[in-house]
């Protein structure tokens, strides 16, 4: 006998999605999908926004990772909330796996949650966590061809961020053509040039999550005023 | 690597259908997947045979139709099939263009039978 599914593959996965971003819109949190290569600089880039933003808003950090701790306790010497998820060998987080972390943050008392997702420019595009935004990071040293060689990733992100911009010099780095490819790919997100160790350029990024975090807590039905208690 | 999980995906879903249809045996399986999805035939395939033995999907085939990636150019109407790279309307030349399909990842179908009443 045949039996027509027409159903999507990953339709656990949505559906643990679509939970979360009950529980987020519900909470009135932002919740950032930030992903990268291995050694992008998505640590430093979340510790450069996290100190351009602290003041206005409550803020955690899941960092996932196939293992250690490293990553949450560099967040929590900040004095800021952090989780860490170990995948052990999966390559990417999926909506379970949030789920879980969330349950140990208290949502009510949040603005802004941060996700680090696994170092990989394939495998995280695929899957929705539940996120208000995916963002991914390139660095200088990878090289500017990597839009052509990673567009899933380029395609799916509402904003893109160039890190280690003060390497350019050191690096064969073709930021016209990088650009003009994104534009291609992706003609409706920004890109910032950021240095994010040296806090270069990080200002205009945070302004521009900011502003999203600000639209999502105005639309909430009984507006809540964003910031630290 | 992300093939195994979607393939797992796809069997539980599977295995949930053929049990709801008092099947025992699942002998193909016909998904969709997205040119622009980062989904791999290939692994999939290889997925499928590392996951199935000892299931009721045991030597099923896995069929794959692969969508191609098609936009509707927002400027000018007009409706294109494109590559990964080839976003420009082929058209007019605009950048404002809105996808339609190519990010699909769906079970279509699978066929199923009963091993005790069809033997």
């Amino acid at each position: 006998m045949q039996i027509d599914l027409a159903t999507r593959i990953l339709d656990r996965n949505e559906r643990l999605a679509a939970e979360n971003r009950a529980r987020f819109d519900a909470a009135g949190v932002f919740v950032l999908d930030l992903m990268a290569s291995p050694g992008a600089g998505k640590t430093s880039t979340i510790l450069a926004t996290i100190a351009a933003l602290r003041d206005r808003y409550r803020i955690a950090v899941i960092e996932g990772d196939i293992a250690s701790k490293v990553d949450a306790e560099k967040v929590k010497a900040h004095g800021i909330p952090a989780v860490q998820i170990n995948t052990g060998g999966a390559c990417h987080l999926e909506s379970d796996m949030i789920k879980r972390a969330v349950d140990t943050l208290s949502l009510d008392e949040l603005d802004l949650i941060i996700i680090e997702n696994v170092g990989n420019l394939v495998c995280p595009t695929d899957f929705n966590l539940g996120e208000d935004a995916k963002v991914m990071i390139l660095s200088v040293p990878e090289g500017h061809d990597k839009p052509y060689k990673y567009p899933g990733i380029f395609q799916i992100s509402e904003a893109v961020i160039l890190n280690k911009v003060d390497t350019m010099h050191f690096f064969d780095f073709d930021e016209e053509e990088f650009t003009t490819v994104v534009r291609s790919l992706n003609p409706a997100s920004p890109i910032f040039r950021v240095a994010a160790t040296k806090g270069e350029g990080i200002a205009e990024w945070a302004e521009w999550l900011a502003a999203r975090i600000d639209a999502k807590k105005s639309a909430l039905p009984t507006a809540q005023s964003p910031g630290v208690s | 690597m992300h093939e195994m999980g979607i393939t797992q995906g796809i069997l539980d879903a599977s295995f949930l259908a053929a049990q709801k249809a008092g099947a025992t045996r699942i002998t193909e399986i016909c998904v969709s997947i997205g040119e622009l999805t980062e989904v791999v035939d290939f692994a999939l395939q290889f997925a499928f045979e590392a996951l199935t033995p000892d299931t009721m999907a045991e030597g099923a085939v896995l069929t794959i139709t692969m969508v191609s990636a098609k936009s509707r150019c927002r400027d000018c109407e007009l409706e294109f099939e494109h590559d990964r790279f080839e976003m420009l309307c082929p058209s007019c030349g605009s950048l404002n263009v809105e996808p339609l399909q190519g990010r699909e990842m769906q079970i279509d179908s699978i066929e199923a039978d009963n091993e005790s009443t069809e033997e």
